[in-house]
């Protein structure tokens, strides 16, 4: 790409959308470089501080006019790269657009703009006796936007499910700048479910300007319980036997040893001593089904030798239950000068075995790994130990990652539950996915995107055209040069 | 439900038909690959009025010999299916292991595959979604052969487009589902329903709001109307423990101010309706009372016909509706709009009608679907015609 085309494209970013919110100067770029996957960096030539939807529209429409590749950003909380920049390309940063633009509680909506974060939302929800749901460990800063792209779940998404069970509708800004409007306030509209396809394509079909959210009654009771075992088939064995006795609690969280030793350095999270292993069981819903539920798990715990069974008695004990497992991902920093966070699934049934044989590769790769998970639906996060000042520790930590993702694949799970493929996993794609499998989720990039220019380098494996097909009409995709595809 | 007679389902193929019946997923990728013809598949056709008819069908695919349970994942609470697995069949193999796929649609005979494709569901939507909450893994064949999966067998998974989503509700008009993965829930041990006579649209109104905005975790909420009388009556079902469900019964008539606890369901519970013309209307939820006036305000019966009436799935805004057969769906539609509503045919008596009378207007998003069907089907030969603005 030459310098002239992005100046020309900058300059005329500025005329649109005002100097001060349009950023080329390195120095101020360089905030932008990486999200949450801070290993991965990449200078974007532009940054856009977009101020609302009209903003966004026109540098997306720049964007596609001079055949500029675009990434979305949020709070840029993501664990994947999937908010990673295009060197060549603008970083259309969502920050701005934060305002919350209706809250209904009769009909369950809340309408958000993209940069709203996630906790705000249950806020606005919670005078009104309701709340939003998915609640990803980052949910005091993470954007209902990167929630969106990313389709982020939560620890109670056992229960309640993920963000696209959440998403009503949006206001999308497609990567040629044509407005759309997928689904809406009411279920079912007519026609292809694309809100659906959207919701968890991580920016690669454009970019969400306006939410509806559907928010949920809060539960009339909430129990939470802390379970300290000797051994992590204890746990493990008892979270199959909550499942199979036909409960579903709210969330069914697990720590490891390692784990559990670095939550408590960290935020002093009271957990049992010498535990091999805790659950975190988290039961809502109406009293009498809670109590009844409560005492079969508290009985299930004690029959698979539960060495602890302590009882959240007030809200200030639950949050500090939570504390623990919230923040055990900041927490391995306290053991460990640097660590990389895995994000695999399983068949839950399949943990005790899994488990094992992640220890024996990290033994045989002589690293340490704390495993900490939503155990309720099989999503393993293992958090690597390296120290980074070790030249070749951190690609043994990430090859040790990738095993551990084979592993998952091998058993029947997937390489992501809830962080996103990003940058990050693409290669693992085609592990888990065939070449068709990729090739037709390809034509639904084609159909949004045939230019390539939204997040492009992300998702797919390996980067590829869109071509034309004999036989499909054009007319609604404007020319283009297709050599400007993914290429970038 | 009272009413008209059903109308049965029209007829999809015409009189120089092929039919073909594969019984497995190569068979049927094969079938595809060998015909450059338009093809419809069709699973027990219970649904087939549910879509515009076809513009053309030289094949009709019956996906029936697609019937085997591929996996049953008890201890994961997953299932994988074939699309001609009938979901009766297949809620009779969970039940052994005390779970159940939580769809309910009414249709007798239905598989998986028509129910993923109409995207059919019934009462228990209110506490467990509908197919696009449930449906965690699909394997379709597309119009050129290529077999391609979707999802996954886990059911937290973000890797890849959930193109699930796009099927469903597609009436096989972007490939065909030929397998199914799914999300299950344990069967709940007890039941208890509160039934309450409604007198008018306010009272309908006032109901469904205390639920909602109650702490009440009710399985179903299905509110049977006659516009005519106007009247009917509201039954809440829970299934759930028995002290659960004997108390929320029991706090649901104080709720209420009114209702009868029983542990029946009445026989019309569940049932769509039948008549001349059959819709299905969706709706912000909170608008039950205002979709329950637009009907009331129908006019164009013949004297002696009945009246609208429906089954209204309270605090969802879904319900499905028999209307007089000359009822102006154009003005029907109008009336709904400030609701985000729409209304989609699923029965209608007399000529067929063609898409854009089945399914209402297209929203700014239909530029959009046009490109992904002609991605998907370049040649449009998958049920040419059959969806919203003709695709």
């Amino acid at each position: 790409m030459s310098d002239t085309r992005i100046d020309l494209l900058a300059g005329r970013l500025r005329d649109r959308i005002g100097a001060a919110h349009v950023l080329t100067d390195p120095a101020q770029v360089r905030t932008y470089a990486c999200d949450g996957l801070a290993t991965v960096r990449v200078q974007p030539a532009v940054v856009v501080l977009a101020a609302g939807r009209d903003d966004v529209v026109a540098a997306v429409r720049l964007c596609a006019q001079a055949g500029v590749p675009f990434v979305a950003r949020g709070s840029g909380t993501g664990l994947s790269g999937g908010a990673v920049p295009v060197a060549d390309g603008v970083l259309v940063v969502l920050s701005r657009l934060r305002r919350v633009l209706s809250v209904d509680p009769d009909n369950a909506r809340v309408e958000v703009e993209p940069g709203v974060v996630n906790l705000w939302v249950t806020r606005e929800a919670a005078p009104h006796g309701q709340a939003y749901a998915p609640d990803p460990s980052s949910q005091q800063v993470c954007s209902i936007g990167g929630n969106v792209a990313e389709n982020a779940g939560g620890a109670h998404c056992l229960k309640y499910g993920f963000t696209v069970n959440h998403v009503t509708g949006a206001e999308v800004v497609l990567p040629d700048g044509e407005v759309v409007h997928l689904g809406g306030t009411a279920p079912e509209h007519p026609g292809y479910d694309l809100l659906g396809a959207f919701v968890g394509s991580e920016g690669t079909l454009g970019v969400a300007t306006r939410v509806t959210l559907r928010t949920v009654q809060a539960p009339e009771t909430v129990r939470t319980l802390l379970l300290g075992y000797r051994t992590v088939e204890g746990a493990a064995g008892t979270v199959s036997d909550i499942i199979a006795a036909g409960i579903v609690p709210a969330a069914v969280e697990m720590m490891d040893a390692l784990a559990i030793e670095a939550a408590e350095a960290a935020v002093r999270c009271g957990y049992p001593e010498g535990a091999a292993a805790v659950l975190v069981v988290e039961l809502d819903g109406p009293a009498a089904e809670v109590a009844e539920q409560f005492e079969q798990v508290v009985r299930l715990a004690t029959a698979r030798a539960a060495f602890e069974t302590r009882v959240a008695r007030d809200a200030a004990e639950r949050d500090l239950i939570w504390k623990g497992r919230k923040s055990a991902f900041a927490a391995v920093g306290r053991i460990s000068p640097a660590y990389y966070v895995q994000d695999g699934v399983i068949p839950r049934t399949r943990l005790p075995e899994i488990l094992t044989e992640i220890g024996r590769l990290a033994d045989a790769a002589g690293i340490r790994v704390a495993n900490v998970f939503h155990a309720g639906d099989g999503n393993l996060h293992p958090l690597i130990l390296f120290d980074d000042t070790v030249p070749g520790a951190e690609a043994a930590a990430e090859d040790l990652g990738s095993a551990i993702l084979d592993l998952c694949v091998d058993a029947g799970g997937s390489i992501t539950g809830e962080h996103g493929v990003g940058v990050e996993k693409k290669a693992k794609m085609a592990r888990q996915f065939t070449a068709d499998d990729l090739d037709t989720m390809h034509r639904l990039r084609c159909a949004f995107d045939p230019a390539g220019l939204a997040n492009p380098g992300k998702l797919f494996p390996t980067p590829r055209l869109c071509g034309e097909r004999p036989g499909v009409r054009t007319a609604d995709d404007p020319g283009r040069d297709p050599a400007l595809g993914e290429v970038f | 439900m009272g009413g008209a007679p059903r109308t049965p389902p029209p007829a999809i193929a015409g009189p120089d038909t092929a039919r073909a019946r594969p019984e497995s997923v190569a068979e049927t990728a094969e079938l595809l690959r060998g015909t450059s013809g338009t093809v419809v598949p069709v699973g027990a056709g219970t649904k087939t009025g549910w879509a515009a008819p076809p513009t053309s069908c030289d094949l009709l695919l019956r996906t029936g010999g697609l019937c085997r349970i591929t996996e049953y994942l008890p201890g994961d609470l997953v299932v994988v299916a074939e699309a001609g697995v009938p979901l009766a069949a297949l809620q009779e193999c969970l039940a052994d292991h005390g779970q159940m796929l939580a769809l309910d649609p009414p249709e007798p005979d239905a598989t998986l595959g028509g129910i993923v494709s109409a995207n059919a569901s019934g009462p228990r939507r209110l506490r467990y979604g509908t197919v696009r909450d449930l449906l965690i893994g699909v394997t379709v064949v597309l119009a050129d052969g290529t077999v391609a999966r979707a999802g996954g067998k886990v059911v937290k998974n973000v890797a890849g487009y959930d193109l699930g989503k796009l099927y469903t509700g597609a009436h096989g008009s972007l490939g065909v589902v030929v397998s199914t993965t799914w999300r299950l829930h344990p069967r709940q041990p007890a039941r208890a329903t509160v039934t309450v006579p409604v007198h008018d649209s306010a009272q309908a109104g006032r109901y469904a709001a205390l639920l909602a905005r109650s702490t009440l975790t009710p399985t179903a909420a299905e509110l049977k109307w006659d516009a005519a009388a106007p009247g009917g009556e509201l039954v809440v079902l829970f299934e759930s423990t028995a002290a659960s469900v004997r108390a929320q019964a029991r706090d649901t008539v104080a709720l209420l101010g009114a209702g009868r606890v029983a542990d029946a369901l009445p026989g019309w519970f569940g049932h769509r309706p039948e008549g001349d013309l059959v819709l299905r209307l969706a709706y912000e939820p909170f608008a039950l009372p205002r979709v329950l006036d637009v009907l009331g305000a129908l006019d164009g019966r013949p004297s002696g016909a009945p009246g609208p009436h429906g089954t209204f799935s309270a605090c969802t805004g879904v319900a499905y509706a028999a209307v007089p057969a000359g009822t102006g769906l154009a003005e029907l539609r109008a009336a709904l709009t400030p609701y985000d509503g729409s209304a989609v045919v699923l029965a209608a008596a007399g000529p067929a009608r063609g898409a854009a009378e089945h399914w209402g207007p297209t929203g700014d998003a239909f530029p959009l679907m046009t490109r992904v069907k002609d991605r998907f089907d370049p040649e449009r030969r998958l049920s040419p015609g059959r969806l919203l603005g003709g695709l």
